[in-house]
């Protein structure tokens, strides 16, 4: 596989093995394209790292494939041709499987933890169901067996508000575990951990990733090495080059624009 | 986050879940959730103070002034359910509250028609402006039920609607207050004009009786009340159930990170609407219930500043706990009608004061000094 990829030459994606891919999109606020003619597949149980300068577009690509932006072209397709997620609401789309996690971590600060796993947790998220639905043993065991996971057990009834920045971090991927999302964003998971905590997040990077389609916004260059298979690096809006981190590691032009000299 | 539970070992099939403890279910387990059984009991014995042993010993002159205030209690606690848990601040609630009213103000005119100064079967208004027929949105208002009803179902309504456009439209925060005040002194206006059919600035008034029973009578002055009384306990438990449940959760998730409640896949603009609704349909119930008592309704109440001061109550109190509310409502009016009486020049000064004390050192309200006031003991006790 060569380093750049012509998006338009593409054939068109087979439908079987794919979880979500990204068609033609572009975006463009006051003339200026944050996003120009996109196309980005990701098959199913891949663990895919984006990276690229700041305003290279990650941060627009994943709000286009959430629902906060509105593409002005293209399109974003979930699982199948049926499922355009452009033309859908945020909820809506989390509802079919796409799980974010923010830049910056945000949980749900007047909550308790456990809180908020229960409001991340799949499941009925209608008004009425809201209401008058009452938490089954079966959820809770779920939640607790997240909590475990993620190693929140001792701050289970602590305000997610007073827990410290890593605790968010990790509660953030603890709601997306909850949330049992088939295509998880995650943007920069590691900024403000220590390196045995980093250790920690890619090992649940990974285990994530076997079912599930993994897409990581990182600028540790380190920790992309540490867990990526395969790396996509966006510039000016465009991709500039996909493939295995040690090709793109050598590839002049990313060399250029980001990795630096 | 020094110390990590090891991960489990990757990709490892799920094994079947271990059997794990029902969580008890039913109405028992939903009430102890609403509230412990300490809680209950203090609001059994304040509900019968409230209800059975204030009436028997408060000179009739005070009953309708203590009604008054319960009125203005649940007006409290429905802006504190859209303002203190899903974070909108209304500073339009006194719309709501005044079509409650006026519902039930054309109920009371209605019922003494043929008894008016010019003997007619209109109201009087509707003769001094030489009108021949009752308008349509008049008809059928002689009925107690069905004025009951449009007096909820028309703020409801209009809640409704405005709701939807104004949620669906991600209008937020400052710019969603001041459109509701826009509106209400929009509806202000338009009750103003005599044309609207309301009795215009002198509004409705001289009202004889409600049910066939004589409004001036200190029995029916109590028998209202008892029915005061009764709604607020309802109005308190209708929100505390909202609160409690999962709902109550997902509002305050709104309030704290609204783009993060969307992405977890709940349509905001829906809850938003919900509690919107409701809460300006309890106001609705507390205008309702208001004007009998009181004796008038009529446009002024929905002045910019009653909508503001309903908010500086909730902001005293205590938003987001719902006795706060309460508490808050009861002091600032149990102040103001002391004060416009010992100090009538100084009660706006004082008003203001109190605001901007509240707002820069006391952000949870009076509830919130009873937070402050354990977390200092439990310190103490720690040490």
């Amino acid at each position: 596989m060569t380093a750049e990829v012509a998006a338009e030459t593409r054939p068109p994606p087979p439908a079987t093995d794919l979880a979500l891919w990204v068609e033609n999109v572009t975006v463009s606020f006051d003339g200026f394209r944050a996003l120009d003619d996109i196309t980005l597949l990701l098959e199913r149980g891949e663990l895919r790292c984006l990276i690229g300068p700041n305003g290279a577009g990650k941060t627009t690509l994943q709000d286009v494939i959430t629902g906060k932006t509105r593409p002005d072209t293209g399109a974003v397709y979930l699982g199948s041709r049926l499922n355009d997620l452009t033309k859908l609401a945020e909820c809506d789309i989390a509802k079919m499987g796409v799980g974010r996690k923010f830049q910056r971590p945000t949980v749900f600060q007047g909550h308790t933890v456990f809180e908020n796993c229960m409001l991340a947790l799949s499941g009925a998220k209608g008004v009425w169901r809201s209401l008058f639905g009452r938490l089954g043993a079966a959820q809770r065991a779920r939640i607790d067996e997240v909590l475990e996971t993620v190693g929140l057990v001792a701050e289970r009834d602590r305000l997610a508000g007073v827990l410290a920045h890593g605790q968010k971090q990790w509660l953030e991927i603890g709601m997306l575990l909850c949330q049992d999302p088939q295509v998880l964003l995650i943007d920069e998971p590691v900024a403000g951990m220590t390196p045995p905590e980093m250790e920690r997040t890619a090992a649940l990077l990974h285990r994530m990733a076997g079912q599930r389609t993994v897409v990581v916004v990182e600028h540790d260059m380190e920790f992309v090495r540490s867990i990526a298979r395969k790396v996509t690096v966006l510039h000016e809006g465009r991709i500039l080059a996909e493939g295995p981190m040690d090709q793109i590691q050598k590839n002049p032009r990313v060399v250029e624009v980001y990795l630096g000299a | 986050m020094t110390e990590g539970v090891p991960l489990a070992p990757a990709a490892a099939p799920a094994p079947a879940p271990a059997p794990v403890p029902r969580a008890p279910r039913g109405l028992p387990a939903r009430l102890l959730v609403i509230h412990t059984p300490r809680a209950w009991l203090v609001l059994a014995i304040a509900a019968v103070i409230l209800g059975l042993v204030v009436p028997l010993v408060a000179p009739d002159y005070m009953v309708p002034l203590f009604g008054k205030f319960l009125c203005y209690g649940i007006a409290a606690l429905a802006l504190d359910l859209i303002w203190g848990y899903a974070g909108i601040l209304s500073l339009g609630h006194a719309l709501f509250f005044a079509l409650g009213g006026y519902g039930m103000g054309m109920y009371l005119m209605r019922s003494i028609a043929g008894e008016g100064v010019y003997r007619s079967q209109l109201p009087d208004f509707m003769v001094f402006l030489d009108w021949k027929a009752l308008p349509w949105y008049w008809r059928g208002m002689d009925s107690f039920p069905f004025a009951i009803t449009m007096a909820l179902l028309v703020p409801g309504l209009l809640a409704l609607v405005f709701g939807w456009f104004a949620f669906r439209s991600r209008i937020k925060g400052v710019y969603l207050s001041i459109v509701t005040q826009a509106l209400t002194y929009a509806a202000m206006l338009l009750f103003f004009q005599n044309a609207t059919g309301f009795g215009g600035n002198n509004g409705l008034t001289d009202f004889k009786r409600i049910l066939g029973w004589p409004l001036h009578d200190p029995a029916t002055r109590r028998a209202l009340y008892v029915a005061t009384v009764i709604a607020l306990v309802f109005a308190y438990l209708l929100c505390r159930f909202v609160v409690t449940s999962k709902l109550g959760r997902v509002l305050a998730a709104i309030r704290d990170a609204e783009l993060k409640t969307r992405f977890c896949g709940y349509e905001s603009t829906n809850y938003k609407l919900f509690a919107w609704t409701l809460s300006a349909l309890l106001c609705a119930m507390a205008g309702a219930l208001y004007v009998p008592q009181v004796g008038i309704i009529n446009p002024s109440e929905m002045q910019p500043s009653n909508s503001i001061e309903m908010a500086i109550w909730v902001a005293v109190g205590g938003r987001g706990t719902l006795w706060g509310a309460l508490l808050g409502a009861w002091l600032i009016n149990g102040a103001k009608s002391w004060l416009t009486a010992a100090l009538p020049s100084a009660w706006l000064y004082v008003l203001g004061a109190l605001f901007v004390v509240v707002t820069l050192f006391l952000p949870d309200g009076v509830a919130g000094l009873g937070r402050v006031f354990s977390r200092l003991t439990k310190r103490g006790r720690g040490s």
